[in-house]
């Protein structure tokens, strides 16, 4: 019958005919595929020739060479050691340290204080919600850099001079020029002590997991965060009983017009510390506040309805949920204090920006400078955001 | 008769759950009048009427996730006050359902059920996970135990809630509109699974417009308009003879679907 | 019987609007007793920082007077300083007589901003809106013509800089964001992984290393003979920036639109672009307008960056402004002068965009 004849197997049995190749879809991406990168490698080949003209004519030497090279200028805080004499790759070195000193430390006192103010701004009580909700507001609403101008000139025009400084707290001096603070004179007790706390962790997850096994198998659970405190704690002040009790500090003493001893923190180093910390702060407590309320309210109920208490409520249900839409946008904040930490050279903190901006300035070779700075900002970057995607797959909500 | 296989309450003093004077206001609105109930242990009582009349609101105020402001509400001889540890202790006696599950994401469907007995009841894990796993058998779904709630369907879902609040073998079960969330073809499931509990001699009380269910399982149908208890019988009477106009209207529109 | 006895000797009545106070005040002020005592340390804050801030802002506060002496015994504000320097804050160096003329320039762009906001008028019309308004402010500020005298753009400065910066910047980082978006959503690997290497690289490196970038090196990648202006060197910055992060909120919009849209755009048989354009753009951009603005008060605070690079916009003025030997130590009055400005301007943005969350959403919801 028809069904068997040859037209219609060969019909079956032919490929369909190709379009013509402008018409094929794949030619097609492939044709503008190359063409983007024609444009970006003549682009590209263009600017270079211009600039290695420009360099010429100026006289800009080019490679990084200058590293090696004398840096010449002095760096106002260190935590390494550094002198006028050391390369400019040292001081480099120097710049990065003191940047991701500041941002460390301001991301762990924004992270306090913005939890803080994001709980307070969900509290029942009315008056503290509001006036959590007026700090936020405020600090969100004012460009970064005015606040901190504003900090640093408050501290350098307000404050008193070193000689009239202000006693915060007993051998905690406040003045112009900066935060003095009694440091502990260096004795053995304190390798003790630090041996001892790295011992006291150890401990404390140990005795977690057997608390853990222990309510699994007999359904009472021994008491953990008192045991961990007391832990800590005990073996910490046993060690410093062990290395003779050293009571020693090196405070602050006044001494004619200043003050000698101790350890001090320059006004700079605080204004921008300030700044970001109460700045950030402020976006924080909105991630910590809406990452709450996304948990449904039904979870709460379910919960309390279950007979759980109001801690276990939170530790078990609302704060996991919560958490996972808090780490992605706060790892993000965590980002932005690091790149904002940059605005430290227009009070003039000698971070990563400000001593890249120096050495700009007295090498001429700006392609070179701005190259490391940002491909160091870029590493930090990318460390950052590799950790939160690998975070995010860990704790990812299985569904359908 | 349709409720002959059903146990029937058992005659006791002391009222399984008792609502006396009981009055609620949202700011100035009043949303529960003078409810008087009374709920004697087994018995099964299906709560209707049109939205807003307060018959959620109700059984929430028996579980304490809503407060009520005067009259007594008493469970189990347990009076629900502001006393924590008052309310702790009904809580453990009632066990409730909601309309949308409000089961755990995070957790597995057999950490859902064991998180109640582990923490509340202070059961050793092992114990915990078995009882878990014998009340998923109950509801029909013990290979979804290592499933999460994401990954099942609402039908399935709900059950495990079922499930959940009775690993904490409750002496009273609350319905807030079990099936109203829940696609048509599965709404049998879940009604299944409610209509074996009752054959077990469960306390219930069911907030729900499944007259099917109400005809077959319960003892007494309440209805309630605008915050008041308008009319209470067992259900032949309640669906052949109402009594009130309201209960006339909200009948006609409620069996005519 | 105990328990079945009568409960309350009163009879039930609806709560009057003094138990209604009381019980608020109970419920949200003093519930417990560390809420009580929140509420006590909070007033107690309040009466302290409160009354002597109203003291220095408006009661102590001098607000004329020609020069420092008037301030110099006050306890308040020196708002004379304010009063004395405004026109050098707001305008930066601009000429003084023809300072109406930004004047005039931020007025019709703050009118294009309010056009904009209006739903109604979200068509293509208003893009010509926007090109309008910006060849009104340049005609305005460059000046050459119509009598207007020639100003040079190292003149310009103070807050229609600001301005013009974020909104330039916006306005014209838009189609770029919108190419990136789409590229970074592409089949195409190369495409693909030009838009992810432009944008993540932007949003790695803080904005001032982007600023420096176009400082410094900017000049170098020119042919010789031919430079630019300090201005356009930053707005070029501004934009190449403003670009990445716009390009990351759209591409939240295009993940967010459901694919049905684009299969029912090439069941009708619509080409890629008619699709973009007609189908799914409209939609996507619709969706993230609440995160655009946001993203654009972002912008907004970050223009003050330029102050950096030295460029005259409204924080710089300032503090020029204020570096006055006389009136230096005012300065926290110039600052709070500022801030002010830049809190009302964000603060309404930021308004209005929770406004339109709030209006697009239920439109959105299921009910």
């Amino acid at each position: 019958m028809a069904t068997r004849s040859e037209p219609r197997l060969q019909a079956i049995a032919a490929k369909p005919a190709s379009p013509a190749w402008w018409r094929n879809p794949d030619v097609r991406a492939v044709i503008y595929q190359v063409l983007a990168l024609l444009l970006v490698i003549l682009i590209g080949t263009y600017l270079v020739s211009i600039t290695m003209h420009n360099l010429e004519v100026r006289g800009i030497r080019s490679g990084f060479g200058y590293l090696d090279h004398e840096a010449g200028f002095r760096v106002g805080e260190t935590l390494i050691s550094y002198t006028a004499a050391d390369s400019y790759g040292r001081a480099i070195i120097v710049g990065l340290l003191n940047t991701l000193r500041v941002s460390i430390i301001a991301i762990v006192l924004a992270t306090i204080i913005g939890t803080v103010v994001g709980i307070a701004r969900l509290s029942k009580n009315w008056l503290l919600a509001k006036l959590a909700s007026g700090y936020v507001e405020l600090v969100r609403n004012i460009p970064l850099l005015l606040q901190l101008f504003f900090w640093y000139s408050a501290i350098t025009g307000l404050l008193p001079a070193v000689s009239a400084a202000v006693e915060l707290l007993p051998g905690i001096y406040l003045s112009k020029s900066g935060l003095m603070y009694p440091v502990p004179v260096e004795s053995p007790a304190h390798l003790w002590m630090a041996s001892a706390f790295l011992v006291a962790v150890v401990a404390s997850v140990f005795y977690t997991r057997w608390a853990n096994r222990r309510q699994e198998t007999t359904g009472v659970r021994p008491p953990v965060v008192q045991v961990v405190a007391l832990l800590i704690v005990g073996l910490v002040a046993a060690a410093w009983l062990a290395g003779g009790a050293p009571t020693a500090f090196d405070a602050p003493a006044k001494s004619r017009f200043t003050y000698t001893g101790g350890a001090s923190i320059s006004p700079e180093f605080l204004a921008l510390l300030l700044g970001l910390t109460i700045y950030t702060a402020g976006f924080i407590a909105e991630i910590v506040r809406s990452g709450i309320l996304a948990v449904p309210w039904g979870q709460t109920e379910a919960a309390s309805s279950l007979g759980l208490r109001r801690g276990l409520v939170l530790r078990l249900v609302v704060l996991p949920q919560a958490l996972r839409v808090i780490v992605p946008p706060m790892t993000s904040q965590y980002l932005n204090i690091t790149k904002n930490s940059s605005l430290a050279v227009a009070i003039g903190y000698p971070d990563l920006v400000s001593v890249t901006n120096t050495t700009l300035n007295q090498t001429g070779q700006a392609i070179e400078c701005i190259s490391i700075m940002m491909g160091i900002y870029l590493t930090i970057s990318l460390a950052i955001s590799l950790t939160m995607n690998w975070y995010n797959k860990r704790v990812a909500l299985v569904e359908r | 008769m349709a409720n002959a296989a059903m146990p029937s309450p058992l005659p006791s003093d002391a009222p399984m759950v008792q609502l006396i004077g009981v009055n609620k206001w949202y700011g100035q609105f009043h949303v529960l009048h003078d409810i008087d109930l009374t709920v004697a242990s087994g018995e099964r009582i299906v709560i209707c009427g049109p939205s807003g009349s307060g018959k959620s609101t109700l059984i929430r105020c028996i579980n304490r996730l809503e407060e009520h402001q005067k009259g007594r509400i008493i469970v189990d001889g347990t009076e629900l006050t502001n006393d924590l540890k008052n309310i702790d202790q009904v809580r453990r006696e009632v066990g409730m359902v909601f309309q949308s599950f409000n089961l755990f994401p995070h957790l597995t469907v057999l950490e859902n059920c064991t998180l109640g007995p582990i923490w509340v009841r202070k059961t050793p894990k092992a114990e915990a996970e078995a009882e878990a796993m014998s009340y998923l058998e109950r509801v029909r779904i013990p290979e979804q135990a290592a499933k999460y709630p994401g990954q099942l369907s609402g039908g399935q879902q709900q059950r495990v809630a079922i499930a959940r609040a009775l690993c904490m073998q409750p002496k009273v079960m609350l319905f807030d509109e079990p099936t109203s969330a829940l696609d048509p073809e599965m709404i049998k499931e879940v009604l299944e699974v409610m209509v074996e509990l009752a054959h077990t001699g469960m306390t219930m009380l069911c907030v729900t417009h499944e007259m099917g269910f109400a005809r077959t399982v319960a003892n007494r149908v309440i209805f309630m308009d605008r915050g008041r208890i308008i009319e209470q019988n067992e259900p032949e009477e309640f669906f052949n003879n109402p009594r009130s106009e309201r209960t006339k209207l909200f009948l006609s529109q409620i069996l005519h679907h | 019987m105990s328990e079945t006895q009568a409960f309350a000797e009163t009879p039930v009545a609806e709560p009057t609007r003094v138990d209604l106070t009381r019980d608020w005040v109970r419920r949200r002020l003093f519930d417990g007793p560390w809420n009580s005592l929140l509420t006590i340390l909070a007033i107690a804050f309040l009466v302290w920082a409160v009354p002597p801030a109203l003291n220095w802002f408006f009661f102590d506060a001098v607000w004329s007077g020609g020069d420092p002496a008037a301030c110099r015994g006050a306890e308040g504000a020196c708002w004379a300083m304010v009063h004395d320097k405004y026109r050098l804050i707001l305008f930066g160096r601009y000429p003084y007589m023809e300072q109406w003329r930004p004047f005039l320039g931020m007025l019709v762009l703050i009118a294009a901003v309010a056009v904009s906001c209006r739903r109604a008028n979200w068509k293509l019309w208003l893009a010509g809106v926007w090109i309008a308004a910006f060849a009104v402010f340049f005609g305005l500020m460059w000046g050459g013509f119509l009598g207007m005298t020639h100003v040079r753009s190292e003149l310009w400065g103070g807050l229609p800089l600001t301005l013009l910066l974020a909104m330039a910047g916006i306005a014209a980082a838009f189609p770029l964001s919108i190419v990136l978006a789409l590229g970074r959503r592409s089949k195409m690997p190369v495409i693909r992984a030009i838009c992810v290497v432009y944008i993540e690289f932007i949003r790695g490196v803080p904005l001032i290393s982007l600023l420096f970038m176009a400082s410094f090196m900017l000049p170098l990648f020119l042919p010789e003979g031919i430079s630019i202006a300090a201005l356009l060197r930053a707005q070029i910055a501004i934009i190449l920036f403003s670009a990445a992060y716009l390009a990351e909120v759209i591409r939240g919009g295009l993940q967010a639109l459901p694919n049905g849209q684009v299969e029912a755009a090439q069941a009708i048989g619509l080409s890629y672009w008619q699709t973009q354009r007609m189908i799914v753009l409209p939609q996507a951009i619709r969706m993230v307008i609440p995160p655009i603005v946001n993203t654009f008060i972002g912008l907004f605070k970050d223009t003050s960056l330029v102050a950096i690079v030295s460029l005259t916009d409204l924080l710089l003025a300032m503090r020029q402004a204020v570096a006055d030997p006389e009136w230096r130590v005012y300065f926290v009055e110039g600052y709070v002068f500022i801030a002010m400005i830049y809190f009302v301007f964000c603060y309404f943005m930021s308004k209005y965009s929770q406004y339109l969350e709030r209006d697009l959403y239920t439109g959105n919801r299921r009910s």
